[in-house]
């Protein structure tokens, strides 16, 4: 399977502090790659690294064969990266629509069909086109956030924790359109609900103290217990 | 009643004047989060400007153009030489800008003298007319025209263009702009160049209005714009816009009715909103 992008012992300072210490990374085309690890293992700041919201200062980053990591994060987001931030980051005084016309770089055929198809999958924003952003519940906040992040021809996802403050409904939900959307887009998730990340991922990185310590098959981890209790902290 | 009138008429166009210097600057705080104090400068190299090519070349409309191409060009060389490598540093923004400010306002004693300039309207804007009482004075109602043209010229912008709604989007979320795939140095640089060629049209329309002009201006409107910008709501046209006309109307009453306090009356104002309204009259509605 064709990598899509590469990470290699990249090392981020935030301020003073010495957040990644050595994180690398291989995300395979048409996968779902998750990034498994305890708060504060430097989950998030990873991806905000490979969207150079916090500038690396050592090791590399190849996408589709080219080298990134000084780039700047509108060059990345350019290049085909749609990032999902924690908080989602939907704009609250603009209207659904106006959000997603925004995240829309073009209206050609291709991009219409894909808002359309992302519009198929979370019906509840064209319940809400006109309404603004800020008046939606944090699982449509969530799905407007997807859908931004996708309906440009993006072919890499980075997704970080879209089960937050979610009722388990609402990430059940969220968590089966991202499996839908595997079949057209590469995501790399970050989760802390191993079960509900399991399901749908097929390869893990496990992060600690800001280094990948462990990866490999999904299915290898969520079927050895001891590798679970002693990485993650659950049975 | 007539003398209301007659002052609120008087009010309503010096709110336009106000309105086109803090227009800008609520969008480059919002935006940019940059407390540029140079602003006032700017209005004053624009009246300075526009009253020079007016003199020269007879034409007030040439010298509003070439007031507000000044502007533009200025606030191009401020925003890439002095305003983008303290990008949030709220305290070296408020020094260096207060610092361009002295410099910008000496300079234009050193340009067009130390002595204040006298500016008259243009003959075709000289008329008055009396309508049941009220002293219509048309170079008043042209300013006014003018500042409703230009908050609904930046009302449209902001509500249906690509770039006003990256304006908007910026205000709330500036590193989300940027996870979108915009160039957020160049929207700011626009805006800012937007921003301060407004300043300067206010500032060449306000000299006839004024009939002189000093360098000292500088000064006093910078500082009267940030008080419209905070009772408006930072980051807010239309809270601007509705600032302004609230301090050009009282402005306008006090300094008839209650001469005495008519300097207190704006600080008393944003008070008095600030009390009620913490975030400024229409503050966090973009």
């Amino acid at each position: 399977m064709t990598t899509l992008l590469q990470v290699e012992q990249i090392e981020t300072y935030i301020g003073q502090y010495y957040i990644l210490q050595g994180v690398s990374l291989e995300v395979r085309q048409g996968e779902i790659t998750v990034l498994l690890g305890r708060n504060g293992a430097g989950k998030t700041t990873t991806l905000r690294s490979l969207m150079a919201l916090n500038p690396i200062s050592k090791g590399r980053i190849t996408y589709k064969g080219e080298e990134i990591h000084n780039l700047a994060t509108y060059e990345i987001a350019r290049r085909g990266i749609g990032y999902v931030p924690e908080d989602q980051g939907v704009f609250p005084a603009l209207t659904v629509e106006e959000n997603l016309k925004l995240a829309m770089q073009n209206t050609d055929a291709a991009t219409l069909e894909r808002r359309d198809w992302i519009l198929n999958l979370f019906p509840d924003l064209k319940t809400f086109w006109k309404k603004q952003a800020g008046v939606l519940s944090g699982g449509q906040k969530q799905m407007l956030a997807i859908a931004r992040a996708y309906v440009n021809d993006n072919e890499l996802l980075l997704v970080d924790e879209p089960s937050k403050g979610l009722a388990p409904i609402m990430v059940e939900k969220v968590m089966r359109s991202l499996e839908e959307m595997k079949q057209k887009v590469t995501v790399v998730l970050v989760e802390q609900n191993f079960f509900m990340a399991s399901s749908i991922g097929d390869r893990f990185y496990i992060m600690d103290d800001g280094m990948t310590v462990l990866d490999g098959q999904m299915s290898e981890l969520a079927a050895d217990e001891r590798l679970r209790k002693e990485y993650l902290g659950i049975a | 009643m007539d003398v209301l009138l007659n002052l609120t008429v008087n009010g309503l166009a010096t709110g336009c004047l106000i309105f086109l210097l803090a227009a800008g600057l609520t969008l480059i705080f919002g935006l940019m989060d940059v407390l540029n104090f140079s602003h006032g400068a700017l209005f004053a190299w624009g009246a300075y400007t526009g009253a020079w090519i007016y003199t020269q070349s007879g034409s007030f409309l040439a010298g509003i153009a070439g007031a507000v191409l000044a502007g533009v060009l200025l606030g191009f060389l401020l925003e890439r030489f002095i305003v983008q490598p303290v990008y949030g540093d709220h305290i070296q923004q408020i020094l260096i800008t207060l610092g361009v400010l002295l410099v910008l306002g000496e300079m234009l004693k050193v340009f067009y003298g130390p002595n204040q300039i006298s500016v008259e309207p243009p003959d075709y804007l000289e008329q008055s007319w009396v309508v049941n009482g009220v002293i219509l004075i048309k170079y008043r109602l042209f300013v006014i025209v003018i500042g409703v043209l230009v908050f609904a010229g930046v009302q449209y912008m902001l509500q249906h263009t690509r770039l006003g709604l990256v304006i908007r989007a910026g205000v709330m979320n500036r590193e989300m702009v940027e996870v979108l795939g915009f160039n957020i140095k160049k929207v700011f640089l626009s805006v800012f160049m937007l921003g301060s060629g407004m300043a300067a049209l206010g500032g060449v329309l306000f000299a006839p209005y004024s009939g002189v002009i000093h360098a000292e201006i500088a000064m006093d409107y910078g500082i009267l714009a940030f008080i419209v910008v905070v009772i408006g709501g930072m980051g807010s046209v239309a809270g601007s816009a509705l600032a302004a006309v609230l301090v050009g109307l009282l402005g306008a009453y006090m300094a008839y009715y209650v001469p005495s306090a008519a300097l207190a009356a704006n600080m008393l104002l944003m008070v008095g909103i600030l009390m009620f309204r913490p975030r400024g009259l229409l503050g966090g509605r973009g």
